[in-house]
């Protein structure tokens, strides 16, 4: 498994073959409480990095998702509109959000490694 | 929040950081949203066992003298000078223009009148009452008390072992009481939809008294996170988001907080259009709303009848977990207000489908 990637905005991207996939942080689910609701992306549509393509409603609130990245989404997380709990249980496994083909994979590689989102949240703090 | 803002704190401040509570900015305090349990295992935990809640927040204040109730009934159509000994009551503080400008708690204590009210309102309501009354009858506020609700269905049992003085009173009685060797006042109520007590204490005594009742078995503490889905299954207004100055006694479905005779005498600030709205009907009415599916809609989210013509709007929404689905609370035009109507709300600019549903979503369960 590709190491993990992150986004000040709290996501995560972890290179799959071709695709890049991506989800929200541990950190981002824990702040968010349990979630009850998530509103994915349509199959096909491209995204530009930072705009919002997906949608995560915990008891509270809703917040916006947004790609890491520029691409195409080729894939969403069918299993999350069963089950949204998996965001909380396993938000960098089975609580995956969608799949991107990126427009520029060296995009990926420029985004905040483990170490320098945890000094991010530490610092936010 | 601005950062510059200072919050105050509650006399149980230290006890929710012990306990892992994550702590907010609400109403100028610093409260537990939830603790390390989450939002949902604190709402189900407050639906089958008993949650203990702070809400010393809340404005509380006693009214005394000759005449406090009739001095009361010059602010709020509730019933005072009808409410008997021992006995608690829920009311609106309502303007000339027949808005609500807070809605509060009142108590009998027989030499007194007890007041609980909205910590946001406190500023507006204090004034509002003390410029009422007549010489003799004073407003006191009471910050150096604190204020713990207790909920859910263990606690009629947690009463009989810790407080046999609190276990005789059936909803909305009131009694003063000792729970553990401390003297409390605590009323039949609560804010869940559940049985339950809501205790006065003092400040100095408070985290005594809940560390004991937290040491009972099945209590939990639950943050305001649960408070408020558990308000919204009860079908319960939360001041500021479903009543507000705009908002008039009969459209928000409170009617029947006015007192018979004062609907006789309409002798209370906004009489005028409270009678106007009896006779011909509100424009509109707070209704329950059940969104298709699991997606919540949020306060703000507009509502479309069928035709797609707007029609009012949601003012509280989300998951309630004790029904595992979306609930929502919201006015809508007097015409699409019957139970059953289909509407669209529009979440995000897309309709999401919901129909109109009976309040409370969740069986109120008080001690009769």
């Amino acid at each position: 498994m590709s190491e993990l990637k992150f986004t000040k905005d709290h996501e995560w991207v972890r290179q799959d073959g071709d695709a890049a996939v991506i989800g929200i942080t541990d950190h981002a689910q824990n702040a968010l409480g349990d979630v009850v609701f998530v509103e994915l992306p349509e199959v096909g549509r491209e995204v530009a990095a930072g705009e919002a393509c997906a949608v995560v409603e915990s008891v509270k609130a809703a917040s916006d998702v947004y790609a890491p990245i520029a691409g195409r989404v080729v894939e969403v997380n069918a299993a999350l509109a069963e089950d949204p709990a998996l965001i909380n249980q396993d938000p960098v496994g089975q609580g995956w959000f969608f799949k991107l083909e990126p427009k520029d994979p060296a995009e990926i590689a420029a985004l905040l490694d483990e170490a320098a989102y945890a000094r991010f949240v530490e610092s936010e703090a | 929040m601005a950062e510059s803002e200072t919050l105050l704190e509650t006399p149980l401040g230290g006890l929710h950081r012990a306990l892992g509570g994550r702590m907010v900015g609400f109403a100028g305090y610093a409260m537990p949203v939830q603790y390390p349990a989450g939002i949902m295992a604190e709402h189900l935990h407050c639906r089958s066992a008993a949650s203990l809640f702070d809400v010393s927040h809340m404005g509380q204040a006693e009214l005394r003298g000759e005449g406090a109730a009739a001095a009361l009934e010059r602010v709020t159509p509730a019933d005072i000078q009808g409410l008997k000994p021992g006995r608690q009551r829920y009311g609106l503080l309502t303007t000339e223009a027949g808005g609500i400008f807070d809605d509060f708690m009142v108590a009998n204590l027989g030499d007194r009148l007890f007041l609980v009210v909205n910590a946001s309102r406190k500023a507006v309501d204090f004034p509002l009452i003390e410029a009422a009354l007549p010489a003799g009858v004073t407003l006191r506020p009471l910050p150096e008390r604190a204020l713990l609700a207790l909920q859910g269905p263990a606690v009629a049992g947690l009463l009989d072992r810790l407080a046999p003085a609190l276990a005789a009173l059936s909803f909305m009685g009131v009694a003063e009481a000792e729970i553990g060797g401390i003297p409390v006042l605590a009323s039949r109520s609560g804010y869940t939809g559940e049985d339950g007590v809501e205790i006065s204490v003092a400040a100095d005594r408070a985290e005594a008294l809940a560390r004991r009742l937290l040491e009972q078995p099945g209590v939990q503490p639950a943050g305001l996170g649960a408070r408020d889905s558990l308000r919204l299954e009860a079908g319960l207004c939360l001041y500021g988001n479903d009543i507000d100055e705009t908002t008039s006694p009969v459209e928000a479905a409170l009617t029947w907080s006015i007192g018979k005779r004062r609907r006789m005498a309409w002798d209370f600030p906004g009489a005028a259009r409270v009678r106007q709205e009896l006779a011909d009907g509100p424009a509109r009415l707070r209704v329950g709303l059940r969104p298709e599916g699991r997606q919540p809609a949020r306060a703000h989210t507009p509502i479309q009848a069928a035709d797609g013509s707007p029609v009012g709007e949601v003012t509280s929404g989300g998951f309630g977990p004790s029904l595992n689905a979306p609930i929502a609370m919201g006015y809508v035009a007097r015409a699409q207000a019957e139970d059953g109507t289909a509407l669209d709300l529009m979440v995000r600019g897309k309709a999401l489908p919901a129909r109109i549903a009976p309040t409370p979503f969740c069986p109120h369960r008080y001690k009769r």
